[in-house]
């Protein structure tokens, strides 16, 4: 009977779990295209189906049938390591996010969250921080100039922007007062009022750190494709640059659950506790609706120069998500 | 309470499984037609010149020394504001001093021009 729940259980969330976030990633990929095309005032994919809904799939036919080259002149090792390590963390990210209320399944209580550990917040952050590896490794491994590049600058930026978002993390806890996302999103004590409000206050800097840590638009420094061709991925065909690319659609993903989890109440919403699969439904538009940020970010704002955007992030969001959290302690301690 | 880490271990293995079956898969299906000009780096065209793995600017360098710098600030952070309530007036300003030390070098590293890209 144990195995049930310890082995059983686990796998199947998992499973269920991976390939949803594979299905959402493709479906990503149509939404930024078609929202990207509108826009510029343009229609988007819209050969294959009804508005194009078969050029996700088109395209994961393409990269598997595609000739998987390995050059000659790269860490062979390293080079294929490199996607695997990157998709890898990218889809564990989720395995701590609660995405919605206990279910009462076959007479069993199923809690919607893969893993419900103490952690929860550190995992995140630990597992989002391994994808660099992925990226760096495979960056070097290449043995091109752009790449390296790419690689070198993907490290800077992710070590940089992990700092002003770690802080705004803290000042985030000290009004939850645990790493628990599941105790985050019901708190077992209720939060005061002013402290929801001023949380929210924290959104739009911690919102910029995540476009700068999944290395989106306007912050897409890994790539660069005016500068560095493709950056990091400029060796890479077939699957595995269909796994760097879903990598980064996978961060864009978990940072979006995450900030839905730490900032909008997660799966909460009206009616969750007579309906508590609404909860699903209340994450995942959560989730687009932060989704639709990010593409309207890549959208409208142009990229800053590389030592701008370090510049900016040491000299500006540091101090200021520092001010920021020295206030939040000040509040959650003294009043 | 290490249980609550099992689903962690079994959904690692099926992120991991997932990874290799994909790269597999794209190996077996994928035709494979070498020729030299797939094996030369891509270099916008032209004939590539000596090894990537040459210098780059220390200014990687710098910015990866202070992050571990105050990245191990940080996560001595999280404890303390998980538990800032019980601990009180007390855990604040010990906080604070911590936190002001660690900024005596933060101006130090940017008055010393640390954060601009020579």
């Amino acid at each position: 009977m144990d195995w049930i729940n310890l082995i059983l259980i686990p796998a199947i969330k998992s499973v269920v779990l991976v390939v949803v976030l594979l299905t959402g990633f493709a479906y990503l990929t149509w939404f930024e295209r078609k929202l990207i095309g509108r826009f510029q005032q343009r229609i988007g994919p819209n050969r294959a189906w009804k508005f194009g809904l078969g050029h996700p799939i088109a395209d994961a036919l393409k990269m598997i049938f595609k000739e998987e080259i390995v050059p000659s002149y790269t860490d062979k090792v390293l080079f294929v390591l490199g996607p695997a390590l990157a998709i890898a963390p990218a889809l564990l990210i989720f395995a701590v996010i609660p995405v919605g209320p206990t279910l009462n399944l076959f007479g069993k209580e199923i809690p919607l969250v893969v893993a419900d550990v103490n952690i929860g917040v550190l995992w995140v952050l630990a597992v989002a921080g391994l994808g660099t590896y992925g990226i760096v490794l495979g960056g070097w491994a290449s043995n091109n100039k752009y790449s390296l590049l790419g690689a070198l600058r993907t490290s800077s930026q992710m070590l940089s922007y992990e700092l002003p978002m770690g802080i705004l993390l803290i000042a985030v806890l000290l009004v939850y007062g645990t790493l628990n996302l599941n105790q985050i999103v019901t708190p077992l004590t209720p939060i005061p009022w002013y402290l929801r409000v001023w949380i929210l206050l924290a959104f739009p800097f911690y919102f910029i750190t995540m476009l700068a840590e999944t290395g989106r638009k306007p912050f897409d420094f890994p790539e660069t494709e005016n500068e560095l061709v493709a950056g990091f991925q400029t060796e890479y065909g077939s699957i595995k640059f269909a796994l760097y690319y879903m990598t980064e659609y996978l961060h864009i993903l978990g940072a979006s659950g995450l900030a839905v989890t730490l900032f909008f109440g997660g799966w909460r919403g009206p009616f969750v506790d007579q309906f508590p699969i609404l909860g699903l439904f209340y994450f995942a538009a959560k989730v687009l609706a932060m989704v639709f940020l990010f593409i309207w970010a890549s959208a409208s704002v142009p990229r800053p120069r590389y030592d701008q955007l370090l510049r900016f992030c040491w000299t500006f969001l540091f101090p200021i998500s520092l001010v920021y959290m020295a206030v939040t302690a000040v509040l959650v301690v003294v009043m | 309470m290490t249980e609550a880490y099992l689903p962690i271990l079994v959904m690692m293995v099926v992120a991991g499984g997932f990874a290799a079956i994909a790269l597999g898969v794209s190996a077996l299906l994928g035709p494979r037609r070498p020729n030299p000009a797939k094996d030369t780096p891509y270099e916008s065209g032209i004939v590539p010149l000596g090894d990537a793995r040459r210098r780059f600017p220390v200014q990687f360098y710098v910015i990866a020394v202070l992050f571990i710098l105050f990245d191990v600030e940080v996560i001595l952070m999280y404890p303390w504001a998980v538990a800032a309530r019980q601990l009180g007036l007390f855990g604040l300003i010990e906080m604070a001093i911590f936190v002001v030390i660690l900024l005596v070098g933060f101006i130090y590293a940017w008055k010393n021009d640390a954060f601009k890209w020579q």
